[in-house]
Formats: C-alpha cells, structure tokens, sequence
C-alpha cells in the first residue's frame, strides 16, 4: 500500500493542509497539547515532509490518537490549515492499514468501536442508558445510579418514552430505522473499518496473551482502563 | 504612562469590535416550521431536555416542530473517535436530510453542537466538492432508496431559544435577579467548540464573541462572567473521554475552566453542547471527591444547566419535571436566589408522586 499516495486521496487530508509556516499556533491554542505528549505543529511538519517512511512511523504511533477534535486549530490557523482534520485522515490509514496496533493507543480503537460503534448499530444512537453504569463511567456519580435503579418511573415522570416505540426521548429506534443504518454502514465502509479493527486486534490479543472473544472481554477491559 | 483616558478608549475600541464582531456574524435563523433532530448525549444525560425544548417551541411560542420516529444519530461521537469514516457519516447525514424532505421540512434544529458542526461540516464538504455530494446521493439511494433535499436553514436548538429570547422573556415569571440581594445572577456561558470554532460564520457572534448564550443572559437580566478560560474547551475529547484509561484529559480541562472562573464567584453556568454540560457537571463531582475542592458555595458546586432548562424554570416550570433532580451538582443555590417556589419533598419522586427513596449522597461534594 503507497501510504502517502492514499493519504492524499482522502478528502479530510485534502482540506486540512495546504501550506504550514509552523508557527505553532495551533499548539499554543491546543487543548490536548497543554496535557498529553502531543504537539499539532511538530505532527504537520513531519506529515509536510511527505516522506513514506516518516508516514509510517506516524501511523504507528500514539501521536495520532491524542488529539480531542475540538478542532480549536481550526479557527486559528493563520494559513487556513486544520490539524484536527490531517489527524482524522492518519487516523483512517492507520486503522485501514492496520498499523494501529502497533500503539497503545491506536489499540484502543477496539474498546471506542465496541462501545460507540456498536451502540449505533443497535439502539440508533452512540450512546444509550442502558449501557452507561457506574463502574464504566464511575463519574456519572449517585445520581446516575438512582436514576438507573428507578428508570421507569422516573424517565415516565419526565416524559420520556423509555424503549417504547413511536417518537420521544431514548424510545426504541425502529428496526426499519436500524436497517437504514446499516445497509449506509455496509454501503460507505463503516463494516469494513470495523472488520479491520476487530480482525488486526484479534492478532494483537493473541500476541499479548489476552483472551479475545466479543463484547467487553479481557482484552476489551485491558484496553478500556489501562 | 498609561491614563484612564486610555483605559476608556481601549475600552471603547474593544467594545466597539465586538460589536463589529457580533454584526458581522448575524445568522438567518427560521420564523417557524422545524425538522428537530435528537442528540445522543442530551437524551440520556438530560433525558427531559429535550422534551422540554419542544414544549416551549411548540407550546409556548406556538411553532410548528417535528419529532420524527425514524430520525437517528449522526455519528458525531463515533467519527470524531475515529471508528467510522467521513463517507458513513455524510451519509448518515444525507438520510436525515431525505427524512426531513419526506415530512415536508426545509427547516432543520437539531439540538447538539457536535451535531451542529457536524451537519455543517458536512454541507461545507460538498459545498467545494460537488462530486462528493453527488457520491454520496448515490450511496443512499443504493442503500436505503432514498433521496433529499439540502435544508434552507440549519440552526442549533440554543439558536431558537435565542431568536426567541425576548418572546420567552414576556412570558417568564422570573428574570435572572438574586433575590436575596437584588443584584444580576453571575453567569457563565459554555459555547462547546463545534458550535462556531470549526465555521465561525455559522454562530451567532462567531468564534471569538459567540453570543448565542450571552444574548439570553444579557436579555434574561443576569451578569456575564467573562474569565480568561470562557473560550477553553471543556475536555470531551470524543476518544480521550469515551476511554476510562484516558479520561485525564477530560477533567484536566475542565479543571482549567473552573480554576479560572472561580475568583468571578459564578453563581450559574450555562452550556450549549450537552456534552459539555455533563462535563461541566459531573467533573465538578469528581474534583470535589479526588480533592476535596469545591466550587460553589459553602461546599456546594456551581449549578450547571443547559439553556432549554434555564428557559424552563424562568418560565415556571417545577424544576423536579424538567429533571434538574438528575444533575450531580444540585441546583437548590441557584432556585433560592431565582425566588422559584419548590417542594424539596417532590425532588425525588417518580411517576404519580412514587417514592423512590434518594440518592446516595457523595462524601465531599454537598448536596441536597
């Protein structure tokens, strides 16, 4: 695979450079920079240089997977460059190339796929109650977990319509709906992204020595908290 | 040597660009007439937001929204984590947008800001590349048969409850006055990046003066905060908050943000994204319990609600049915100096007055 040749086809990459004077401002207005080893600027300059091999070690590396897309780069970038786009598109190749698991953090690519990912393909939405407890997500707090003992009547209360069919808040998304989703994931090569991340992860667990099945299994768990 | 005379006339230069600011970025916002798209994050986290967002456009104000079954997720949370590609997304989109089409809309809300930068994003793509819209048709059609029309007007939910601040205001009971001192309540607002970082020309008052929750708070009577880190993010991260391992990165920034406005004593913050307003939340929570640092008063945290819901309690609503029982901060401070009458003994019932005993309270953070 000419990495660098398909990097430049991707319409994110195609619009998030043009030409970087490294000024650095999107690392002084980076919010992911002023906490984590990242550094917009630096990762732009290695990806102007347009040399294969420096591709190669950026795909691999934990870099990529820094960035929180709040895409505050954006709006400052003197040259009209967009750093939270590049990495949108480096972090496609990596995964499609399956150099992301020779990362820690593209690993976890795994646990965003089996939680979000899946989410949307069963219940419509990235995100649904049923699936949010305490031990996940500890800071949800207390209240997350009266409110889930107690669902029902109070999601009635608020006038919720809770897994019932029809319109409303957190109702059950029809299967017509469902269908819909997922003949465009079929169609625009979500499924394919998500068979390459299961797939390339299934060899990275066995390597490991971490049980490997579906779900939130060992290797899932190794990746959510570690 | 710097005067006052120089002090007034930065002053003057400084409010005079902003206002230039807040001219330049107006936004068409429709009169009537919506296709209202859901958020993922809102619904679950603030599950009678929404709901109380379509009671006060269609009841309140008399419009015409509609709530479609067979509207889904964009995938926001799931593209920006990097699981699915740009191609699924814009597609996705483009159902929305034939769902829309086929009931009759032109009009579309939808009520997250991620969602927002999203539709956005998506309408600016085939903007400059016309061949990716014509592609992507292609694809929806081969996928579901559908077809669409791009939407006349897209806005955020905040967006309506802005254009209609004024109408919202003559029917409110109360305005956002401390009671207990008669002064105008101190208040943040929260953006959310995607809302006009990415596309500054699609936000009221663009990226540098958004004014899309400050129009509300400067109309409500209350008091914007302007602290060095309004404009921060508050810390999703999309990938960084979705993993527990990385989830530092999430409450580091919203930690800058609270360390900063802290000294201007706040006494409410209002956000525009719903994930910036569980952050904003529930981070509060989590610092009190690593650190023993709070925010609030006397122990308490800032009470932190979305713009539907500050509408809904100035409007009259019992805050128990608009589900502010449901944020970790409690908001009992900020309902005390509004002069909002409520039934502490109702906050934590359930359908047809069902008790349901009440939550655990945490160790450090106080509430009520």
């Amino acid at each position: 695979m000419n990495l660098l040749k398909k990097l430049k086809e991707d319409i994110r990459f195609i619009e998030g450079l043009n030409a970087c004077i490294n000024c650095g401002t999107c690392t002084a207005v980076c919010p992911a920079a002023s906490v984590s080893d990242y550094d917009p600027r630096i990762m732009i300059d290695s990806v102007q240089k347009a040399n294969e091999f420096s591709i190669i070690e950026i795909l691999m590396s934990n870099t990529i997977w820094y960035c929180g897309e709040c895409l505050s780069c954006k709006t400052r970038c003197p040259r009209g460059n967009t750093p939270g786009y590049v990495i949108q598109a480096l972090r496609a190749l990596s995964i499609d190339s399956g150099l992301f698991i020779e990362s820690e953090q593209g690993q976890k690519q795994l646990a965003i796929k089996r939680t979000v990912g899946d989410h949307i393909l069963e219940y419509g939405y990235c995100v649904f109650i049923d699936e949010i407890d305490t031990e996940m997500y500890p800071e949800q707090g207390p209240i997350w977990d009266w409110l889930k003992e107690n669902k029902e009547s109070v999601l009635a209360r608020l006038g919720a319509n809770y897994n019932k069919a029809g319109s409303g808040t957190l109702r059950l998304t029809s299967e017509e709906s469902l269908n819909d989703l997922r003949a465009i994931f079929k169609e625009t090569g979500a499924n394919e992204r998500f068979r390459k991340i299961e797939e390339y992860s299934a060899l990275k667990a066995k390597e490991m020595g971490i049980s490997f099945t579906k779900g939130k299994d060992d290797y899932f768990k190794t990746l959510y908290n570690e | 040597m710097i005067t006052s005379k120089h002090y007034i006339m930065n002053n003057s230069i400084k409010e005079n660009n902003r206002n230039k600011s807040w001219e330049t970025y107006q936004k068409d916002i429709a009169d009537d007439n919506y296709y209202f798209a859901r958020s993922c994050i809102r619904q679950n986290f603030f599950p009678a937001a929404e709901e109380l967002f379509l009671k006060i456009i269609s009841k309140e104000l008399g419009k015409d929204i509609f709530d479609d079954e067979r509207q889904t997720t964009c995938t926001g949370i799931a593209y920006h984590s990097g699981v699915i590609p740009f191609e699924t997304t814009m597609t996705v989109v483009a159902r929305q947008f034939a769902l829309m089409t086929e009931a009759g809309y032109e009009n579309f809300v939808c009520s997250c800001v991620t969602s927002f930068g999203i539709y956005t994003e998506v309408l600016e793509t085939w903007k400059h590349n016309p061949s990716k819209e014509q592609e992507i048709r292609e694809s929806l059609k081969r996928a579901t048969g559908k077809t669409f029309q791009i939407p006349k007007n897209l806005v955020h939910t905040s967006d309506l409850i802005y254009k209609f601040r004024e109408e919202i205001l003559s029917k409110s009971k109360f305005r956002l006055l401390n009671k207990l001192n008669g002064e105008p309540l101190r208040i943040v607002d929260h953006i959310g990046c995607h809302y006009a970082k990415i596309f500054p020309d699609k936000g009221i008052g663009g990226a540098e003066f958004p004014y899309v929750l400050a129009g509300m708070i400067d109309s409500w009577g209350g008091s914007q905060v302007d602290y060095p880190e309004r404009r921060h993010c508050c810390g999703f991260g999309f990938r960084q908050y979705l993993l527990k391992s990385n989830r530092g990165y999430s409450i580091s920034n919203s930690k800058i943000k609270f360390d900063s406005m802290a000294p201007y004593k706040p006494d409410l913050i209002i956000a525009n994204c719903p994930g910036c307003t569980f952050f904003l939340d529930r981070w509060q929570y989590v610092i009190a319990e690593m650190e023993g640092k709070t925010y609030g008063e006397n122990g308490y945290g800032i009470p932190v609600l979305t713009y539907e819901e500050l509408a809904g309690l100035l409007l009259g609503y019992n805050p128990w049915d608009i589900g502010l029982q449901l944020h970790q901060v409690s908001v009992e401070s900020l309902l005390d100096k509004l002069g909002v009458n409520y039934n502490p003994l109702e906050k934590y019932k359930g359908l047809n007055g069902e008790d349901l005993g009440k939550p655990e309270m945490p160790n450090v953070l106080k509430c009520y």
